[in-house]
């Protein structure tokens, strides 16, 4: 041999390059995405919303540091995502609550729907929505009752009407329409009235002057995030687009008052949390399906479940529990769409 | 016209930039050179020389009287010094030959042009090109006679050229096609003779134009050859994507190309092929990427087979202070080697050297289930859920999701956001499939 090299160089296996893209560059930029809305927010509901946004951060951070600590696991905080959650968390609260919501809240999803079932990557449920889920069944008053009047605005987007946020609006006038001998002809008129007035709302709703939970109501501004992350390639158009048109679908034909075919789809997509939750929480990528017939079927669903809680169920908005329960169906949907393998010969 | 390609496949950096432009140099010969018994897929050969034996370059020092295998010729003219255990760039180690050179660079006198060489039969261009070594120059290094001697009842319909040189970094295709055309394309010629298609294809990626249009303009007079031109990305070299992409057809699972009517070689195989036929010559030299940005003198380089990479490198004004890693081959694919003492063989296309900050793996996040690695699998594979029953020993579950469809091309790896080590726990798995085939026989 010739005079021997003494170094010895790097061997590991190939690829010997990687992309760039990091998970934490991922979860910061859906940070970075949620500002507008939290921007509108604060701008129509107070600083009372940055108090709540502000202190669930901080609860989900510290939550997460200290049980990865506890476990003696690397602290990665850093990473994002619990900031995420906090964000999320807030966003999905009216901004009226006591400050203590928002804390057991972080807690509750980082330590028991987060890292109970083994951190990142593990969780089965979107861990901002199941705290929602959590606190909506434990203090319902607080979570529903308390809508903060929006700066230029009404609660229900509708001049005159002060009382109830827009779907909330729209449920109880469907209900009352149903069933019109059960209520006096005045309520019946109004309710009609209502239902006629929805589409005076959609300007409101775009710019999110309306009554809701914190991160919800400014479809503009949720819209600029999407762009940012559509634009950072963080979230994929299948499973948002896929479920809002399901949605602007079965609300068309079920949602009316006057029979089938007769719903007003665009105050469906418009209002509520759906344009929050198609974008930032459906596409969640922990509690997505992994391929792309995975995505379509997921957001069917989505927007299956959203339109029937929304049109016969208890509550006014079905987002969140429709999320939730397709979160469940995700390892069903990745077994049974398995892609077909290049060159797979029939048998 | 829409370029054609596949479903799947990545953008990696592409590195070409180093050394696109260079023309090829011819590497003067080494003081000695190490030639491994073994430089393709098959049965290894046996030595036909012995110590102290003079050999002239072109003479065949080693062989074996099997089918799937291919000789060994000397590079260089000298003495034999011995037959040595050495670090071999692809199995970690073998046996070599090895070479002082005398400097006389004389050559065996059976190297001869023959014109008429398209009117050989094909029998008797087989068996030039199993004498000459041939084995596939991309880096498989498949004996090349083997690939053009299909079973009878395979049909075979197209030949198709493969130029896509997909791998980031490496030229040596592309420089190749702009320097010496004629011989590829007089080597498509005899492979359609041989296999009696009428239809050669030579596939290039865009990222080429100069040898797109080189080759177009010759091939446009030639009965049947084409030029097919896909876009940019990464594996479209791979034998399966390429004939997905030229011809609409897809390789069975766990079949060959020749299954679907074709048959696949390199552009720099074909020339060897023309060199073999209508000279006689056998596999001496190759032609060599040394690039990145761990080598001071990037270059494309006419390499002895058999020179060590210490000798490549000096040549191109040795290695930077920081390079770290020497890859044998590409970034995606190629094979990572301990030190500078490894011979280039057949399949070596590259001498790659990454610097520090390129040479370690990043650390190892949770996957997230961004399903990225689904995305861009070009065998349209779960990686992350081969890696997870893999890593949990479910070896068996691994099978039914088709681990062994996997072409080990690295997209899934490149790609994922937690740098996750995808393909290297999908490898251990194919292995341990086949370990488990054979205990059930």
């Amino acid at each position: 041999m010739s005079e021997a090299t003494e170094k010895l160089f790097v061997v590991t296996s190939s690829p010997h390059v990687r992309d760039t893209d990091s998970i934490s560059k991922i979860m910061w930029t859906v940070n970075v995405a949620m500002i507008p809305a939290l921007v509108m927010a604060v701008y129509f509901f107070g600083f009372k919303a940055l108090w709540v946004t502000l202190l669930s951060i901080a609860a989900a951070v510290v939550t997460e540091g200290i049980i990865q600590k506890l476990g003696k696991k690397p602290v990665r905080v850093h990473d994002g995502a619990a900031v995420i959650t906090g964000v999320l968390l807030a966003f999905n609260l009216p901004a009226s609550v006591p400050w203590w919501m928002p804390v057991i809240g972080s807690v509750f999803a980082i330590a028991i729907v987060k890292e109970l079932f083994g951190g990142l990557g593990y969780n089965i449920l979107n861990p901002a929505l199941a705290a929602r889920a959590f606190l909506l069944a434990s203090w319902p008053v607080d979570m529903t009752a308390n809508w903060t009047s929006p700066r230029g605005g009404t609660i229900s987007g509708i001049a005159a009407i002060t009382s109830a946020t827009p779907l909330n609006l729209l449920k109880q006038s469907a209900k009352i329409i149903a069933n019109p001998s059960n209520y006096d002809p005045a309520q019946v008129q109004q309710a009609q009235e209502a239902i006629a007035k929805l589409s005076s709302s959609y300007t409101h709703l775009l710019v999110g002057n309306v009554g809701g939970c914190i991160g919800e109501t400014s479809v503009i501004a949720l819209l600029v995030g999407a762009l940012i992350m559509f634009y950072r390639r963080v979230i994929d158009w299948r499973i948002p687009f896929t479920y809002i048109g399901t949605v602007a679908l079965f609300a068309w034909i079920f949602g009316g008052t006057e029979g089938l075919f007769t719903g007003n789809w665009i105050f469906h997509i418009l209002s509520g949390g759906l344009i929050l939750g198609a974008f930032y929480m459906a596409t969640d990528m922990v509690t997505s399906p992994l391929n792309a017939k995975g995505h379509y079927i997921f957001a069917v669903g989505l927007g299956i479940l959203t339109v029937a809680i929304r049109v016969w169920g208890g509550y006014p908005e079905g987002v969140s529990y429709a999320i939730l329960l397709m979160n469940l169906a995700v390892p069903l949907i990745d077994r049974y769409t398995v892609p077909k393998v290049f060159g797979e010969v029939k048998q | 016209m829409r370029k054609k390609t596949f479903v799947g496949g990545i953008h990696p950096f592409e590195g070409k930039s180093f050394t696109e432009k260079k023309s090829i140099e011819i590497l003067p010969n080494p003081k000695s050179v190490y030639i491994p018994l073994q430089q393709h897929i098959g049965a290894p050969t046996n030595p036909l020389v012995e110590k102290k034996q003079e050999v002239r370059a072109g003479e065949k020092i080693a062989e074996v009287n099997s089918f799937v295998s291919a000789p060994v010729h000397a590079s260089i003219s000298g003495t034999v010094t011995g037959i040595l255990d050495i670090i071999h760039p692809v199995s970690g180690k073998g046996k070599a030959i090895v070479i002082e050179g005398n400097g006389e660079d004389s050559w065996t006198d059976a190297i001869k042009f023959e014109d008429n060489y398209m009117d050989l039969p094909a029998s008797e261009m087989l068996s030039r090109i199993k004498e000459a070594g041939l084995a596939g120059l991309g880096g498989a290094t498949f004996p090349t006679h083997v690939k053009l001697s299909p079973p009878p009842d395979k049909k075979i319909d197209v030949a198709i050229l493969n130029g896509a040189e997909c791998e980031p970094y490496l030229t040596a295709d592309h420089r190749l096609m702009l320097e010496q055309p004629q011989d590829i394309v007089n080597g498509l010629r005899i492979m359609m003779k041989i296999l009696s298609v009428k239809r050669g294809i030579i596939g290039i990626e865009d990222n080429k134009p100069d040898a797109i249009q080189t080759m177009h303009k010759l091939v446009k007079n030639e009965a049947g050859m084409e030029v097919a031109v896909f876009p940019v990305k990464y594996p479209q070299g791979a034998e399966k994507q390429l004939i997905r992409a030229a011809l609409g057809r897809e390789v069975p699972s766990g079949g060959l190309p020749m299954d679907v009517g074709v048959v696949v070689q390199n552009v720099g195989t074909a020339k060897a092929i023309f060199e073999a036929v209508s000279s006689h010559k056998p596999l001496t030299h190759r032609i060599v990427t040394v690039t990145g940005p761990g080598v001071k003198e990037p270059k494309n380089l006419l390499v002895p087979i058999g020179t060590q990479f210490q000798d490549v490198v000096d040549f191109c004004g040795g290695l930077t202070e920081r390079a770290a890693k020497i890859i044998m081959g590409g970034p995606m694919m190629g094979l990572p080697q301990p030190n500078l003492e490894v011979p280039v063989v057949k399949g070596t296309s590259g001498i790659l050297v990454l610097e520090e900050d390129q040479a370690h793996l990043p650390v190892e996040d949770p996957c997230i289930g961004c399903g990225r690695c689904v995305e861009v699998c070009p065998s349209h594979l779960m990686p992350t859920a081969l890696q997870m029953l893999v890593s949990h020993g479910q070896t068996l579950e691994a099978e039914d999701l088709h681990i062994m469809d996997c072409i080990e091309c690295g997209s899934c790896s490149f790609i994922c956001p937690a740098n996750r080590r995808l393909l290297h726990e999908i490898r251990f798995g194919k292995r341990k499939v086949l370990e488990m085939r054979r205990k059930v026989g």
